[in-house]
């Protein structure tokens, strides 16, 4: 199938300082003695613990089942013991705690016993959803979506392509890169799994123009398969996002408030491909991801393959420690990664790299006044208008900033990049997206409220009214009081 | 530990890193655009031009200072962010070279005063500060305003000296008959059926006429806004409207008689078009935030200073028509919206394709 | 001159005439009377938190200009801004004292089952029976404190939802002084 690439809107064009990690081979992290292992990796429902603490488990045995629609299991990240289920810091800004397995490992690595198919493209769409779902894979990209979940969508919606998000348009990351290079034939076979499981006639690996090796491990692992086209796309951040990949690669956008599944396309990304083959194929559950450890303040930077509930401090011991204290330390990318509260906190299925930046890389710089240059507005990819949303934003006016479309913002940071008042654009953004779900939830709570207020007057009043009627007969009116 | 929270408490917000723009950067590589066809006037006009630059930016700076100093701001922070150099010397650009101090010590005052900070500062006002001055000195000050010298180049025969430069912009000295001269927007008017010959032209290029600083050369003025354009720091959408429509505006009127309307040659060339077209109108203060807005709001200044120079009352409409369309600027910014991803014009989402979300069959 | 007078004085009439033509014929239709706006803006539980007997006689105070828009706590914010808004004022800053929300929770070793608790909420957010323990309905608690003070071992704590990562949301930044 022919591509024709379309343009998206705004973007920018970061520094992308690659250079220092995706030239290393992707390393293996040794195994560390304790895992902390979140129950919630995902969007969705936490999964819910199937182990006790002192119970010993094996590599790959299942720590905690998933519960509701939107969920995924969690699986033990090597052999060892549970010694701990409760509180642990989250890989988040806040630093609140979150409900996690600790497992001390010892260092034998069992794995419990798989059973991969004879023959994996050979199984129904249902099977490898069901295979997918089992291993507890999520959107490697950093989303964390539920991969069964997307994958399920496919019974519902008729798939004609599916693109396989090989973009990775943040700075400094390359885990996905050097994933490609190096394991281009397991990520073909996972898109050729995928494909099946969604049903898609059309598969497209995308690419980023700044990553030719990656691009041409690819192309020569899909040579001899004609439903996978291996696209080059051109460096523009945020051409990881969904949407704009979207747009990117088929010209269409996905409506506002609807899946992409709903114009017939499914974004995966190049990770979770890998996983994917790893769990249909193999039989093998999620339990470690390649991290990208890099950022000036960094000794060695380089990509690394790491269990996951690994504490960051031992990513960042083995990469030869700091050379400086670093000015932020990130889980993810810079544009759009989030600030680490601290090193004891684990990597997660989402954790595509861990950053240090230096204040040079930074480039903080104070802030001024909005001088309405509208660097933003040419930036947006959403085609908002950041600098009126922000000054409804900072003059408290949320709904003001929900009618010109809050609620559309990508939060891909481009306007705060490009701003030069240096004014924290998304940062507000983020706010005033928190505030207006926050003010749809105290809606709904405000109805609910109504109506059991009024359902109690009703009931009040009939309540009355049986009294009143029952004082001359008093023996006919316990069916009416029981209503 | 240092990364996890800033001074109040707040984690901060991706994005993490930033490019390299900023406001002073870009008031700084907008000065050193302008520095050429500055430093070719101050040449041009000898003396008394550089003392009027110098007194236009050092009063614009000190009323600054004074305003943010009576509103309890950060003195030291506001100024550093250059902008009120710039207005300051943009100013001294659009007044005769050799008007007398009190002309730019006043306008650059007004300009940062009432322009300015009465609307609370940088980025809240409506109007180009600078134009603003220029009309109310236009307004108040006709005869001093409108003296222009016929260029006197330094070291040339003409051109006065240091002591007798500060002797015309402080002094009672008053200017001699002969120095003054018509500037080349006059013929333009079409009464007197000037129109202009191959040779002046190159002149108006060249910056060899009589009139202010930034109605000078022409070529270096074209040179340094493009380099601006090239770099970014001004959307290329304001100037090229502005030319482009007067352009237009000249070409069909001259065609349909060239005795009366001048040719687009000296329309653009004339005046202060160019420095308009570059420096003025792009001020992002006043202009629009979107590509399309850009482009109404510079064919509105375009049309309104064909139509001021061809029929108005003053020879230059460059200031009139830019605070017109810099008023005219929160219309288009409220009108003219980028379609958002996903939606159509009016906001409603997009349509899902038919085919695609159709129940899929077995 | 005279032709001006008549002129001006014509324009005048005409122009006059058509400004009442036009407020006859182009009337707004009638809004909603201003006390339905406020109490379809209310929660609507009668908690009494106000200090008014209910929601209606809330309203009817707002309306009157007797209430402040800030009266009604576990409206929080967002409805003080509504009431703001159908009243054409704002919202001045600092005016609203910004209170955590709260959840009643019964401490199971001082619940006597008395159901006083149970009939107190305007909600029916606490179930329970007579001489059983009862017990708070989260989804449905309001955190009006009307069961907090009827009962009669002091067994109800009002507790502040506790944040989470599920609820945890962004500050807002302030802006560095420039």
């Amino acid at each position: 199938m022919k591509f024709r690439l379309f343009r998206f809107r705004g973007g920018v064009e970061p520094a992308s300082h690659k250079a220092a990690t995706n030239c290393h081979p992707i390393a293996r992290l040794p195994l560390p003695k304790r895992l902390y292992i979140p129950l919630q990796q995902h969007i969705g429902e936490p999964a819910e613990p199937e182990v006790e603490v002192g119970q010993r488990v094996l590599k790959g045995q299942l720590l905690a089942r998933h519960q509701g629609s939107v969920s995924a299991p969690v699986h033990a990240p090597t052999s060892g013991v549970v010694s701990a289920i409760g509180d642990h810091r989250a890989p988040h800004p806040s630093g609140l705690p979150v409900t996690t397995i600790t497992l001390e490992s010892d260092g034998e690595e069992r794995w419990i016993p798989t059973d991969p198919p004879a023959d994996p493209h050979a199984l129904t769409p249902a099977e490898i959803t069901a295979r997918v779902k089992a291993a507890g894979i999520v959107g490697l990209g950093g989303a964390t979506f539920p991969a069964a979940v997307k994958l399920d969508v496919g019974a519902r919606h008729r798939i004609d392509t599916l693109i396989i998000n090989g973009g990775e348009c943040e700075p400094y990351l390359s885990c996905d890169d050097r994933l490609m290079r190096e394991g281009a034939g397991y990520v073909l076979d996972g898109v050729r799994l995928i494909a099946i499981a969604l049903g898609a006639k059309a598969s497209c690996v995308a690419i980023e123009d700044n990553k030719p090796e990656a691009l041409a491990a690819l192309q020569a692992a899909a040579a001899d398969h004609p439903d996978v086209t291996v696209l080059r796309v051109p460096s523009r951040y945020p051409m990881g996002s969904e949407k704009q990949l979207v747009k990117t690669v088929t010209g269409r956008e996905i409506p506002a408030g609807k899946l992409a599944a709903e114009i017939g396309v499914s974004v995966h990304n190049v990770g979770t491909a890998l996983a994917v083959c790893r769990a249909v194929r193999f039989g093998k559950p999620l339990v470690s991801r390649v991290v990208t450890v890099g950022g000036g303040a960094i000794r060695n930077p380089r990509n690394l393959v790491v269990p996951i509930g690994t504490p960051v401090a031992d990513l960042v011991a083995f990469c030869g420690g700091f050379t400086q204290t670093p000015h932020r330390l990130l889980m993810g990318g810079p544009m759009m990664g989030q600030i680490l509260p601290g090193l004891d906190v684990p990597v997660v299925k989402g954790t595509s790299g861990i950053i240090a930046l230096t204040a040079a890389e930074a480039h903080e710089a104070s802030q001024r006044a909005c001088i309405h240059c509208g660097r933003c507005v040419d930036a947006c990819p959403v085609g908002l208008v950041p600098l009126d949303l922000a000054a409804r934003v900072r003059a408290g006016r949320i709904d003001d900033a929900a009618e010109l479309g809050m609620g559309d913002c990508l939060s891909c940071g481009c306007c705060a990049y490009v701003c030069p008042a240096h004014l924290p654009l998304a940062h507000w953004f983020n706010y005033a997206k928190g505030e207006i779900n926050a003010r749809r939830e105290a809606q709904r709570k405000a109805d609910a409220t109504r109506a059991l207020a009024e359902a109690r007057q009703r009931r009040l009043a009939e309540q009355a009214a049986a009294k009143a009627a029952s004082r001359p007969r008093p023996a006919a009116t316990s069916t009416e009081n029981d209503r | 530990m240092s990364w996890s929270s800033r001074a109040d408490g707040v984690p901060p917000s991706a994005p993490h890193v930033h490019g390299s723009a900023s406001v002073p950067h870009t008031m700084r590589t907008v000065i050193l655009a302008l520095s050429p066809a500055t430093l070719f006037g101050v040449w041009l006009f000898g003396w008394p031009a550089a003392n009027l630059i110098v007194l236009s930016v050092l009063a614009a700076m000190l009323a600054e200072a004074a305003c943010t100093a009576l509103a309890g701001r950060a003195v030291r922070a506001t100024l550093s962010d250059g902008s009120a150099v710039l207005t300051g010397l943009i100013l001294a650009l659009c007044l005769p070279p050799w008007a007398p101090w009190w002309i730019a010590v006043a306008g650059a005052a007004f300009a940062i005063v009432v322009g300015k900070q009465v609307f609370g500062g940088l980025g809240q006002n409506v109007l180009n500060p600078a134009m603003l001055a220029r009309v109310a000195l236009l307004l108040s000050f006709p005869v001093e305003m409108t003296a222009w010298v016929v260029p006197q180049p330094w070291l040339a025969a003409g051109s006065p000296g240091f002591v007798e430069g500060l002797a015309i912009t402080f002094g009672a000295v008053p200017l001699a008959d002969g120095v003054t001269g018509a500037t080349a927007l006059a013929p333009l008017r079409g009464a007197d059926g000037g129109v202009s010959e191959p040779g002046s032209v190159v002149a108006l290029a060249l910056g060899m006429v009589p009139g202010s600083l930034g109605e000078s050369s022409a070529l270096l003025l074209l040179a340094g806004g493009l380099w601006l354009t090239a770099r970014r720091i001004v959307p290329w959408q304001i100037p090229l409207a502005i030319l482009g429509t007067l352009a237009l505006l000249a070409t069909v009127f001259h065609l349909a008689d060239a005795q009366r309307f001048a040719s687009p040659l000296v329309h653009v060339m004339a005046g202060s078009a160019i420095f308009c077209a570059f420096f003025i109108a792009t001020d992002p203060v006043g202009a629009p935030v979107t590509a399309t807005g850009r482009l109404i709001f510079g064919a509105g200044i375009g049309m309104l200073v064909f139509a001021i120079r061809t029929w108005g009352g003053y020879p230059e409409g460059v200031a009139f028509a830019v605070l017109l369309m810099n008023a005219a600027t929160p219309l288009i910014d409220q009108y003219v919206r980028p379609r958002r991803y996903g939606r159509t014009r009016s906001g409603a989402p997009l349509p899902a394709g038919a085919a695609a979300s159709e129940k899929r069959d077995g | 001159m005279f032709a001006s007078v008549l002129a001006v004085a014509v324009l005048g009439t005409v122009l006059g005439a058509l400004l009442g033509l036009a407020s006859r014929l182009l009337k707004p239709a009638d809004e909603d009377p201003i006390v339905e706006r406020i109490s379809d803006v209310l929660p609507g539980s009668q908690c009494g938190q106000c200090g008014f007997p209910g929601c209606g006689p809330a309203a009817a105070a707002v309306a009157a200009g007797e209430a402040p828009v800030t009266l009604c706590p576990p409206g929080g914010r967002a409805v003080a801004e509504k009431l703001a808004e159908i009243l054409g004022t704002t919202l001045e800053a600092g005016s609203f004292e910004e209170r955590e929300p709260e959840l009643a929770h019964i401490r199971r070793e001082l619940c006597i089952g008395c159901t006083r608790c149970i009939k107190a909420c305007p909600t029916d957010a606490i179930v329970g029976a007579s001489k059983q323990l009862h017990v708070v309905l989260t989804e449905a608690c309001i955190g009006c404190r009307a069961c907090h003070e009827v009962c009669p071992t002091a067994g109800i704590d009002m507790e502040t939802i506790p944040v989470t990562l599920r609820n945890w949301r962004w500050a807002k930044p302030e802006l560095a002084a420039a």
